[in-house]
C-alpha cells in the first residue's frame, strides 16, 4: 500500500487513486511519439530499409541473387525482359533489367544501402558541424560571432545545386590527385564535401540563435559562478537543451539527402555505373519508358515510399519533442 | 528608412562582389589545369596551350579576375588575330564548346528559366496560401486532414522523379498533351502554356507543401493573440478580422521564404527542365559539365547567385517597408 492512498469515499467506500507518477521528458515525448501511427508506420518502415541496408550481402545471398550477374536468359532477343511486368518471376522477384539481364531486387536492395549511407553521413557532418559553430558563435560572441554569420551569409547566397553539378569534374578531378581513388570513393568525397559545406548553416544559425538566449539563463550563470569553464558550459550547460530542435532538423534534413543522391546520380553527376543507386536506375529506366515500364516504376516508388516514411517519422519526432504539445494533441 | 535602405543595398553589393570572387577563384584553383579542359578527351599540347593563352590561363589568378570584371563593365576581347572573339559588356567569358559569348548563352536560355520560374511561383503562392488558410480555418476537421495528407505526398517525391511521371503519364501515356517545346509567350501564347504546364504543375506540387504549413502554422498563431479576439469583440466582421489582423501578419515571415525560393528557381530549374528538355539555364548547366565548359559554369553560377542576392535584397527591403522594428535593429 505504499502507492496507492485510501481515501474515505462519500458513503463509507474507500476509492482507490493512484498516486501521480512523475515522468521525465524522455518519457513524455516517447508517449506523444507512441500515439502517432502515421509517425509510428515511418518509423517501421525506416527500420526495414535500414536492416535490408545493413544485411544487403547476406540478404541477397539467402535469395541467390546478386546485383552484378548478367542473366542473359531472362532477356529475349530484343534485349527485354521475358515475361509481362518487366519479367517478375520467381527467381527475380521484381524482374530483370533490360539490356543486361541484373536482378532489379538485389540492386534495389544495395541502393538502399548507398542512399541510407550517403543520407545519414550527411545528416550526421552537416548537424555536428553546424552545431558546433553555432555553440561557439552564440557562446563566444563578437568577432567569432560575426565571422561565422557573415560567412553563413555568403553560403546562403550560391546556388547550391548549379554550384554542386558545376564543380563535379575539376572536384573530382582535384580529389583524385591528392590520393582519393578514383570513381566512386571521389565523387563520394567529393559530394560529402560540397553538401557540408552548404548544409552547416541551417544548423548554425538555429543553434547559434538558441545559444545566444540560453547563455543568459540563470543556470548558465550559475554554472559560471561556481567556476566552470567555457568547455563545460558550452558542452554539458547548453548544448543538452539543443537536442530536440537538432533532431527534428536532422530527422528533416535527412529524407533530403536521400532524394538529394538519387537526383544527382539521376544526372549523371552523382553515382557512377556499375554501383548500384535508384537515381541511375531511374535514369536508366527513361529509355525503356514503352517496352519496359515496371521497371521505372520500381525503383521510384520505391525511392518515394523511404523518402515518405522518413518525413512522416521526422514530423512525428518533431511534434513528440516540443514540450509545448504536451496539452493537446492534434490529429 | 533610407538610412536602413542604403545599408541593405551597400550590403548586398559587397556579397556579389564576394560571390563573383569566390565563384572565379574555385573555378581557378580547383581544376588541376582548367585549360586541359577545354577540348575534352581530343586535346593536343598544342591547343592546351595555345587555348591558356587565350582565355589568360597562363597569367596570376588576380590578373585573371580583374581582366574578368574588366569584361563585365567593358567588354571583353578573347585571343588575338583570326580566332579572335569580342563579347559585348557585360561579358561573362567566351564558350569554346559552344562558340559563343557566355553572356548571349545565358540570355538566350533565361527567358525559359524564367517562364517556368515564373507560373510555377504564381501556382505554387496561390496553392500554398489558398490551401494552408483552409487548413487553419478548418483544423482536425477533414479539409485540414485531406490538405495535410496532400502535402506529405507532394513534399515526398523528388523533383526529377515527379517530372518524369508526370510526363509519361501526361505525355506518353494518355498523349493528353504533346511533347513540351518551347516557344516565345509573344508568339504564341497558348503553345506556350501548353509547353510549361506540366513543369510549373511539377514545381508547384513540390514546392506548395511548405507554404501551406507555413501559411496555417502562421494562422493559427495569430489567431491566438489578443488582438485578433479584441477584433472579434468589436464586432469587425469575420472577414476583416481575417485579412487586416490574422493574413497580414501571418504572411509576413512566408515573404521571406518566398523571396529567397524564387532567386533559387530563377537560377535554373534543374531538374525540370533536364526531364522535359526545355533549353534553359539548368540545362545550360548540366550540358557545360558534361562538355567540362567552365566559362559558362562560372557565368550560370554567377547569375544564379545574383538572383539570389537581389531577390534577398528586395525581401529585406519589403520588410523594411511593412515592419519598422527592422528598421532600427538591423
Amino acid at each position: 500500500m505504499t502507492d496507492v492512498l485510501p481515501i474515505d469515499g462519500i458513503d463509507g467506500d474507500s476509492v482507490v487513486v493512484a498516486s501521480i507518477e512523475s515522468k521525465s521528458p524522455k518519457r513524455l515525448s516517447w508517449d506523444r511519439f507512441k500515439r502517432d501511427r502515421f509517425a509510428i508506420a515511418g518509423l517501421g518502415v525506416v527500420a526495414f530499409f535500414l536492416i535490408i541496408a545493413i544485411f544487403a550481402p547476406l540478404i541477397t545471398k539467402i535469395l541467390g541473387i546478386s546485383p552484378n550477374a548478367l542473366d542473359r536468359n531472362s532477356l529475349n532477343d530484343y534485349g527485354l525482359p521475358n515475361g509481362r511486368f518487366g519479367g517478375i518471376s520467381g527467381k527475380h522477384w521484381l524482374g530483370v533489367e533490360p539490356g543486361t539481364g541484373r536482378d532489379i531486387l538485389a540492386r534495389l536492395i544495395y541502393g538502399a544501402r548507398l542512399s541510407l549511407f550517403v543520407g545519414l553521413v550527411a545528416t550526421l557532418i552537416t548537424t555536428s558541424v553546424g552545431m558546433m559553430l553555432g555553440l561557439v558563435a552564440g557562446y563566444l560572441r563578437g568577432r567569432v560571432d560575426t565571422f561565422l554569420s557573415r560567412l553563413s551569409d555568403l553560403v546562403m547566397t550560391f546556388p547550391s545545386l548549379i554550384l554542386t553539378i558545376a564543380l563535379v569534374r575539376p572536384g573530382t578531378q582535384r580529389l583524385e590527385a591528392m590520393g582519393v581513388p578514383e570513381g566512386n570513393p571521389a565523387r563520394l568525397t567529393y559530394l560529402m564535401l560540397v553538401t557540408l559545406f552548404f548544409g552547416w548553416v541551417g544548423f548554425f544559425r538555429i543553434v547559434r540563435g538558441q545559444t545566444l538566449a540560453l547563455r543568459e539563463r540563470e543556470f548558465v550563470e550559475a554554472a559560471r559562478s561556481s567556476g566552470a569553464g567555457p568547455g563545460h558550459i558550452i558542452f554539458r550547460q547548453i548544448a543538452p537543451n539543443l537536442w530536440g530542435p537538432i533532431i527534428a532538423l536532422a530527422s528533416m534534413s535527412l529524407p533530403g539527402y536521400v532524394a538529394y543522391e538519387a537526383a544527382l546520380s539521376f544526372l549523371g553527376v552523382g553515382i557512377i555505373s556499375p554501383t548500384a543507386s535508384w537515381g541511375i536506375m531511374l535514369q536508366d529506366s527513361v529509355h525503356y519508358y514503352r517496352a519496359d515500364p515496371t521497371y521505372f516504376f520500381i525503383p521510384g516508388a520505391t525511392l518515394f515510399v523511404l523518402v515518405m516514411a522518413f518525413y512522416l517519422l521526422s514530423e512525428g519526432l518533431r511534434d513528440a519533442l516540443d514540450p509545448k504539445n504536451d496539452r493537446q494533441q492534434v490529429a | 528608412m533610407i538610412a536602413y535602405l542604403t545599408r541593405r543595398i551597400l550590403f548586398a553589393g559587397v556579397l556579389l562582389l564576394a560571390v563573383s570572387l569566390f565563384t572565379f577563384l574555385i573555378f581557378t584553383v580547383l581544376p588541376t589545369d582548367p585549360a586541359a579542359l577545354t577540348c575534352g578527351k581530343a586535346c593536343t599540347p598544342d591547343r592546351i596551350e595555345a587555348n591558356r593563352t587565350r582565355l589568360g590561363y597562363d597569367q596570376p589568378v588576380t590578373t585573371q579576375y580583374v581582366r574578368f570584371l574588366k569584361g563585365i563593365v567593358g567588354g571583353r576581347t578573347y585571343g588575338e588575330g583570326q580566332g579572335e572573339f569580342t563579347c559585348g559588356a557585360p561579358s561573362l567569358g567566351y564558350s569554346f564548346s559552344q562558340k559563343d559569348c557566355v553572356t548571349s548563352l545565358i540570355a538566350r536560355t533565361l527567358p525559359v528559366t524564367a517562364s517556368i520560374a515564373f507560373g510555377g511561383f504564381a501556382l505554387w503562392i496561390i496553392f500554398g496560401i489558398g490551401l494552408g488558410m483552409v487548413s487553419a480555418l478548418k483544423r482536425g476537421r477533414w479539409p485540414d486532414r485531406l490538405i495535410s495528407v496532400v502535402s506529405v505526398v507532394g513534399l515526398s517525391f523528388p523533383t526529377f522523379f515527379l517530372a518524369l511521371l508526370l510526363l509519361f503519364i501526361f505525355v506518353i501515356w494518355t498523349q493528353i498533351l504533346p511533347f513540351p517545346s518551347y516557344v516565345s509567350p509573344t508568339e504564341d501564347f497558348f503553345g506556350w502554356c501548353q509547353a510549361l504546364i506540366l513543369p510549373w504543375l511539377t514545381i508547384t506540387i513540390i514546392s506548395a507543401p511548405y507554404y501551406i504549413r507555413l501559411t496555417r502554422f502562421g494562422m493559427l498563431e495569430t489567431m491566438n493573440e489578443d488582438y485578433v479576439r479584441l477584433g472579434i469583440a468589436k464586432g469587425l466582421k469575420r472577414w476583416t478580422v481575417l485579412r487586416k489582423y490574422v493574413l497580414r501578419s501571418a504572411l509576413i515571415p512566408i515573404v521571406t521564404v518566398a523571396g529567397l525560393d524564387f532567386g533559387v528557381t530563377l537560377g535554373g530549374a534543374v531538374f525540370t527542365e533536364s526531364v522535359f528538355s526545355l533549353p534553359g539555364m539548368g540545362r545550360l548547366s548540366i550540358k557545360a559539365v558534361s562538355d567540362s565548359d567552365l566559362p559558362v559554369l562560372v557565368g550560370t553560377t554567377l547569375v544564379a547567385g545574383t538572383f539570389i542576392v537581389v531577390f534577398n535584397l528586395l525581401t529585406d527591403i519589403f520588410y523594411g517597408f511593412v515592419d519598422p522594428r527592422v528598421r532600427i535593429h538591423k
